[in-house]
């Protein structure tokens, strides 16, 4: 119950600063902290995997995208990294919808959530974390991924590759095509006699 | 810890979810920053996340966890498509400001 009380105030408390934070590079520090406090709640939620798979997933990966295209843009012309601080025109009244939107979702809430649901008899048995059998572990995990979930997980895949392939098209570079050596060689020629001339130019 | 009674009651994850979502909302709607709003989305994913694996324990049923793994994998998809998005525009438009990006106005 500390526990929970605890990462609550980090989860809040990190989340407000990636929100309010001035330096995109912040932001990221304070998402590291809120997914890494968010792993321990998993764990005391007895969701082992989700847990390592949110630290490695979250923090490991997405993060470090993160960081990747803030060094990407920092690099060029514009001053990247302080990003644009203005606040929009309608910050006053998307507040305002915000907090009323919260409140009706609190009181909604407040009021139609039994505290412990399953009663105690018909609960999984207690036991060691982690064996089988035994509510969250990641055997049995495991086993209902890939036996009754198998389409979810065979639809995260085709995900993952529409994604991939996605990415690839939306920020590779636009290669033009050439077919034969001595197109190659005109291409190229014309290239460079369009340097030339921009050099000139300047 | 027994593996029969929650830690707190069940109100007190969805609370702290819709908390944690609503901050994601306002960050969303109040910075500028196209990579503060991506990770603004992240904080909402993480949200819902919450109260997957939360009411997936109350009911002692894995279909949570199964639900919460798929929308990790979809929240992966979306921050690469989006930094992906992000990098585009701003190799051709030089601007950052989500305000001043208008490259696909009619």
């Amino acid at each position: 119950m500390i526990l929970f009380w605890g990462l609550a105030i980090v989860l809040i408390g990190s989340a407000v600063w990636v929100v309010a934070a001035k330096k995109p590079v912040h932001s990221v520090v304070g998402l590291l902290l809120h997914f890494a406090a968010l792993a321990i709640l998993y764990l005391s939620l007895s969701a082992e995997f989700l847990a390592v798979v949110q630290i490695i997933v979250y923090s490991g990966a997405i993060l470090v995208l993160f960081l990747f295209v803030i060094a990407l843009l920092s690099s060029g012309v514009a001053p990247f990294s302080m990003g644009p601080n203005r606040m929009p025109k309608a910050a006053v009244p998307a507040a305002i919808l915000a907090l009323i939107a919260l409140g009706l979702l609190v009181y909604g809430v407040s009021r139609g959530v039994p505290a412990h649901p399953v009663p105690i008899a018909a609960a999984a048995p207690a036991g060691p974390v982690g064996a089988p059998g035994v509510f969250g572990s990641v055997a049995d995990f495991g086993r209902a991924l890939f036996t009754t979930n198998l389409l979810p997980f065979e639809i995260t895949a085709f995900i993952l590759m529409v994604a991939v392939v996605g990415v690839v098209l939306l920020a590779g570079e636009a290669v033009p095509y050439v077919p034969s050596r001595k197109r190659a060689r005109r291409a190229e020629r014309e290239m460079r006699e369009a340097a030339l001339r921009g050099g000139e130019r300047q | 810890m027994t593996q029969t009674l929650l830690p707190v009651a069940l109100a007190n994850y969805v609370g702290l979810s819709a908390v944690i979502f609503f901050i994601g909302v306002a960050g969303v709607m109040l910075r500028r920053n196209p990579l503060v709003m991506l990770m603004s989305i992240e904080l909402m994913w993480n949200a819902a996340n919450l109260l997957f694996l939360a009411f997936a324990r109350a009911w002692m049923n894995d279909a949570g966890h199964i639900f919460a793994f798929l929308v990790i994998t979809v929240a992966a998809a979306e921050a690469a498509i989006g930094l992906a998005i992000v990098v585009a525009v701003f190799r051709t438009a030089r601007n950052v400001d989500v305000d001043e990006v208008a490259l696909m106005k009619g």
